[in-house]
């Protein structure tokens, strides 16, 4: 492999022509199925992932119901074709822990209180990957779960940082994720700012990281507008229910 | 399996003794079909396919792999389905159940025995190297008639998908090393192309209840439907594979009229198939 690839040139442009602090192009459709209850489509760079909300439902199986309170099953799930060699279907360790993270983040924003013994069920798909596919998905599911009308304290959005060739930069691409120092994928609650979801791989110094974060939050607030304005897109030209 | 209530039953059983359909489909009329083809970089090929609200996408993947030793010189073409639970609050996650397999298998059956993939021409060394083509079908959106909208997601990544071998060059480079038929192999085909294929037959699926048959069964009409025939016609109108399912029965004028309802459809679909294809 091309390990000497150069990620970032003398004018501090990235392979993709990108700016260290530019995020890749993201394209978000509200409500795009017909029979999940909320539903989302999104494009981030050449990330192509859709979300679907069902629920509050009982959560089945049985010894799975908490009396206090809702309980959130997530499921990240790659499409067999949507990498370069075919994924076998069905979840792996990976996918497996992906979805544990992603639902715990997601648990936070919920108002999960209101529906004791029940499940609210979030389907990530992957139909094509190409790095950042937990962040563009956590984002599709916060707008799944608005769409589906999910009480919520706030829309939660993620966005990955990281470190290519020495430089800390935002929305790692495909060969900057291969090639690149570290990853950082964030999840916030862009209200707050509160850190839903946090993981990191690679080497950063403590310097590093704190300008990583802070980049990484910048990238999620960008992405919350994006979502927000989706979902108004949607809405506001809806008729008023009376 | 949802129990659809006996009201639901009664009320499209009294439509269909005048003649309609909840949704004012005549009975031998397809819902609105969509297709787009060429919609991930990954795959080699892949497709959206819309049937009114059910909703299907295919992607093809293509890879080297060795033949099976009684076809040494023809290559290998699988297809999976996955009922996602995305697609219905009804469908669980998990290793696939009967229904994905069997939708997967008629959907395989179809594009095997009509031989639409010329896999002989997917041999690269015989005995040791051969193009594998993955068909995965993912139903994101169920509102019935998987079949139809299943095959037809299928073909119409097959139409979009290429050999590649830009992607594999590294590999097949190893390969022309060790087999001068590759070499000659890549001589021939310097770059990607499309996977030979021959005319699709185009399926189409109807059901009966109530004494009543229709084409293209939305979800709510084959939860109430007593017997279901697929049939899928060729270009000539020739029939070119049938299933029969569920255990209510058809008589033989039902049977040709489902055939005759079949080859009509199944003209105006594969137009639209070539057209979003740009044949």
């Amino acid at each position: 492999m091309e390990s000497d690839i150069k990620l970032i040139d003398d004018n501090g442009k990235r392979l993709d022509g990108r700016a260290p602090d530019e995020l890749r192009k993201i394209k978000i459709e509200v409500g795009v199925l017909h029979r999940a209850e909320g539903s989302c489509y999104l494009e981030w760079g050449e990330n192509k992932v859709m979300a679907a909300v069902y629920g509050p439902r009982e959560a089945l199986p049985r010894h799975t119901q908490n009396p206090l309170r809702a309980i959130v099953n997530a499921r990240y799930n790659m499409a067999a074709f949507s990498v370069d060699d075919r994924k076998r279907p069905g979840p792996d360790r990976r996918s497996r822990e992906i979805s544990k993270v992603i639902s715990e983040a997601l648990e936070k924003v919920i108002l999960l209180e209101k529906f004791p013994r029940a499940s609210i069920d979030v389907n990530i798909e992957v139909l094509n990957a190409e790095a950042g596919t937990r962040c563009a998905g956590l984002t599709a599911a916060g707008v799944a779960l608005a769409d589906a009308g999910i009480p919520l304290k706030d829309i939660p959005v993620a966005c990955a940082a990281g470190k290519i060739d020495g430089h800390v930069v935002l929305d790692l691409g495909k060969e900057e994720d291969n090639f690149g120092d570290a990853d950082l994928p964030v999840a916030i609650s862009p209200r707050t700012n509160e850190i839903l979801l946090l993981q990191m791989d690679g080497h950063l110094t403590v310097e590093e990281f704190d300008k990583a974060l802070e980049m990484a939050i910048n990238g999620c607030h960008i992405a919350s507008d994006i979502q927000k304005k989706a979902i108004m897109d949607k809405y506001q030209s809806a008729p008023e229910v009376k | 399996m949802t129990i659809t209530p006996s009201i639901k039953r009664d009320y499209l059983s009294k439509l269909a003794e005048q003649g309609k359909r909840a949704d004012g489909r005549t009975f031998n009329e397809f819902r609105k079909i969509e297709i787009e083809t060429g919609l991930f970089s990954k795959a080699e090929g892949s497709a959206r396919v819309k049937i009114g609200n059910t909703q299907v996408v295919a992607g093809i993947k293509i890879l080297i792999g060795t033949p099976y030793p009684d076809t040494p010189e023809s290559g290998v073409m699988t297809t999976a389905a996955e009922l996602i639970p995305m697609a219905s609050p009804d469908f669980e996650a998990g290793p696939p159940r009967e229904k994905a397999i069997e939708l997967a298998r008629v959907v395989d059956r179809g594009i095997r025995e009509s031989k639409i993939i010329e896999v002989d021409k997917l041999c690269l060394e015989p005995g040791e190297a051969i193009w594998m083509v993955f068909i995965d079908i993912h139903i994101i959106d169920f509102d019935g008639n998987l079949f139809d909208t299943s095959s037809l997601a299928a073909l119409a990544a097959l139409h979009n998908a290429v050999i590649p071998i830009e992607r594999l060059r590294p590999d097949l480079e190893k390969l022309q090393e060790k087999f001068p038929s590759v070499k000659k192999y890549l001589e021939e085909h310097p770059t990607d192309y499309p996977l030979p294929l021959q005319e699709p037959p185009i399926s189409c699926t109807s059901v009966k209840y109530n004494n009543a048959i229709m084409i293209d069964p939305a979800l709510d009409e084959e939860e109430i439907a007593e017997a279901r025939l697929t049939v899928a016609t060729d270009k000539n109108g020739d029939i070119r594979a049938m299933q029969k399912g569920l255990n209510g029965s058809f008589t033989v004028e039902e049977i040709k009229k489902v055939i005759k309802d079949s080859i009509d459809n199944g003209i105006k679909i594969r137009e639209e198939l070539y057209k979003s294809v740009g044949k």
